[in-house]
């Protein structure tokens, strides 16, 4: 149990989650379950982000009265993976609201949410 | 069966591949080098006691306007995409009404959720927060205020108006940075001031009020979007 | 103490992702990203990220959610008139 650590543990759920809804993404044929795939894909990315900026037993990256200012790059965990992960989240949710608005105007045209039906740009 | 072999293949591939970059991250011990000159220089530098919103607004600053311009670019889309007719006051009349709990409660707390909203993007130097989150939760209290009316109608002007406003105000403070100081977004065009109070850090308080007021917008605004389609016809 | 609760979480992340993928109903499919969302919330307070935690719940678990049920009430109202 020592050998694991919690940086280990966030990597490894965060690639199984990458790897289901890659699968959610590639075999449902249901618009709307394929975006619940991408959502769970860009959830698995953040995790997986946030656990490799993980510092073993240090602390979150706030300078007040629990961490001491002089020696703080002793205390704290890696600030630059959260603050990407930060923006990525408003992006992903931009992007969701952006496929449903498509996938309504796509239901309004053929009826249907099957994408087997959807055969325009096939040759 | 083919196309099953074919997904599994694709699906083998990616592990493989994010498993092989599993080993190469170990448990850190320390922080890396970027990380250490971010602690050791950021209160003197930038002023901000909270390290992650001064490398957001900072540090990298064109990342956060990447962001900006992306989230700005997917709202104007979905307004554009979901565009309606004008529909006539008979339509609203096969709505069914809430239950009155919803409306009394959204009445008393729909102006604290704005209030907490605000506080928290005011104090996104000093605490955990910032604009991303005190805009979300502004859109989550118009959010409670549709939901407990379905049949108010959302002046769609002020709504794009701030954003414009807030998005613009962005960009003339970052311009701000490279006249009067050293690049775009730099937060020492104000005084650094003590650290810790909440008039300090320079400029970082100003220029996430305006993000976080244009993110709240935003994304007021495609809920808004959303929830005018509920009443046209197919 | 702290990994026991961290392996937990991990194991009801991937437990409500598969229901997620694989349930039939999507009123079912929609409430479970929103609860893989929820408790992925909950794995960054363990990893020491206050800032993402806070920002991945009201975004990711409630304003995700909603967006979902606008859409899926306006497909459903239709489906209905059809059949």
């Amino acid at each position: 149990m020592e050998q694991i650590s919690l940086s280990h543990i966030a990597i490894i759920a965060g690639i199984l989650l990458i790897l289901i809804g890659l699968w959610g993404i590639l075999t449902k044929h249901n618009i709307i379950r394929m975006i619940v795939g991408f959502s769970l894909f860009d959830t698995g990315i953040h995790i997986v982000m946030v656990g490799v900026g993980y510092v073993k037993g240090k602390t979150a990256p706030i300078l007040d009265e629990a961490v001491n200012l002089k020696n703080a790059a002793q205390e704290i965990v890696d600030p630059l993976p959260q603050a990407l992960v930060l923006t990525a989240i408003v992006i992903g949710l931009g992007i969701t609201a952006l496929m449903l608005a498509y996938a309504l105007r796509l239901y309004q045209r053929n009826k249907t949410l099957d994408i087997k039906n959807f055969n325009d740009l096939k040759w | 069966m083919l196309k099953k072999i074919f997904v599994l293949a694709i699906l083998a591939v990616f592990a493989v591949m994010l498993f092989r970059s599993y080993g190469l991250v170990g448990a850190n011990e320390e922080l890396n080098e970027i990380a250490t000159r971010y602690a050791q220089k950021g209160p003197e530098e930038v002023g901000a006691a909270n390290l992650v919103t001064a490398v957001i607004v900072t540090y990298r600053g064109l990342d956060t306007l990447g962001e900006v311009t992306i989230l700005f670019l997917a709202a104007s889309i979905i307004g554009f995409f979901l565009k309606t007719k004008q529909q006539n006051e008979k339509t609203s009349e096969n709505v069914r009404k809430t239950s009155e709990i919803l409306e009394t409660a959204a009445r008393v707390i729909t102006p604290v959720i704005f209030l907490f909203g605000v506080y928290v993007f005011i104090n996104g130097h000093l605490t955990p927060g910032g604009g991303f989150q005190g805009g979300a939760i502004l859109a989550s209290g118009l959010v409670l205020m549709l939901l407990a009316n379905p049949v108010k109608k959302v002046n769609h002007t002020i709504i794009s108006l701030l954003e414009s406003i807030s998005g613009f105000s962005f960009l003339l403070l970052g311009v701000l940075g490279i006249i009067l100081a050293d690049g775009f977004l730099d937060n020492t065009i104000l005084g650094t001031g003590d650290f810790g109070e909440l008039i300090s850090a320079g400029a970082i308080p100003i220029i996430y009020i305006f993000i976080g007021l244009k993110v709240g917008s935003e994304l007021s605004g495609i809920v808004s979007n959303l929830q005018k389609t509920q009443k046209e016809e197919i | 103490m702290i990994k026991l609760i961290a392996i937990i979480l991990a194991l009801a992340i991937l437990l409500m992702a598969i229901i997620a993928v694989e349930n039939k109903k999507l009123v079912v499919a929609v409430i479970a990203a929103g609860v893989v969302s929820l408790f992925a919330s909950v794995f960054y307070l363990l990893l020491a990220a206050p800032d993402v935690a806070m920002t991945e719940a009201a975004i990711g678990s409630g304003l995700s959610t909603i967006i979902f049920f606008y859409v899926l009430n306006k497909i459903r109202k239709n489906r209905k008139d059809h059949a």
